[in-house]
């Protein structure tokens, strides 16, 4: 790993490391639609059922999406670690879900 | 005629379903096998170890899955008496070891030892795809936790 990466974690402490700074809560999220393309191999997909890999891959790009402005707003508070992260999922609209990620910036030594 | 189009539905559904569902438990099954080198717990420090943790860092997985017309006409039957639904209970049960497998698969390309605090997270995201009013439900099986590695 990168000396400027950012270290992610679902822990409160981060192990084998000391936390020496904290600045808050940051967070991330992203509201995403279907897609009429992929929508349509779902609903052909649904008469068999089973893994619908659109919309898996669609929810992982954005959950990547909500994660990266998190790292962007932790480091412009100058941490180098984001530690105790939530990930949690709300259908706002229908056919639209809002992926919202939190966690804590802090800095590590 | 739109009876006859629900039963050819049902149909495919029950026999393509079928299989499906049994090649993947096949697969799910297969590929736990191989992570059991894998610990994976949902404490949050891990268990006492003499060795130096190297690094510590995010590691997560999902899966979508969705019902098939068997399982939702099996299932609307259900519905009037009440009980147990096992059509969607293997769906659900499938989404969430799928996600796991995955999460699990993303720490051992890194090297892993071990996932520490795991947490599984079920989005429902089903219910009206374009062009019908009523999709059938799917669901989002949503996995995460720390991999931990230790120095050697």
């Amino acid at each position: 790993m990168g000396k400027d990466s950012m270290i992610l974690t679902n822990t409160e402490t981060i192990l084998g490391k000391n936390i020496v700074e904290m600045y808050g809560v940051v967070n991330g999220s992203t509201v995403r639609a279907k897609h009429v393309g992929r929508d349509l191999m779902a609903s052909l997909k649904n008469i068999v059922g089973g893994e619908l890999k659109g919309y898996t891959e669609l929810l992982q790009e954005a959950r990547d999406e909500a994660t990266q402005r998190m790292i962007a707003e932790a480091r412009k508070l100058g941490a180098n670690a984001i530690v105790n992260i939530r990930y949690s999922t709300s259908s706002v609209a229908q056919g639209a879900a809002e992926i919202y990620v939190y966690g804590t910036a802090v800095k590590v030594g | 005629m739109e009876l006859l189009i629900l039963a050819i539905m049902v149909t495919i559904g029950y026999f393509a379903g079928s299989h499906a569902e049994k090649t993947h438990y096949a697969s799910i099954i297969e590929r736990e096998k191989a992570f059991t080198k894998l610990p994976t717990t949902n404490l949050k420090h891990p268990p006492q170890d003499p060795r130096e943790v190297e690094w510590a860092q995010l590691v997560n997985g999902n899966a979508v899955m969705a019902v098939d017309y068997f399982k939702l006409f099996v299932a609307s039957l259900r519905n009037m008496f009440g009980g147990r639904m096992s059509a969607y209970e293997s769906v659900i049960d499938r989404a969430r070891r799928e996600a796991t497998l995955r999460m699990q698969e993303m720490a051992r390309k890194q090297g892993a030892d071990m996932i520490i605090n795991l947490r599984i997270e079920t989005a429902s995201i089903g219910g009206g795809t374009a062009g019908q009013k009523n999709g059938l439900p799917s669901i989002e099986a949503m996995v995460y936790g720390t991999a931990v590695r230790y120095r050697r």
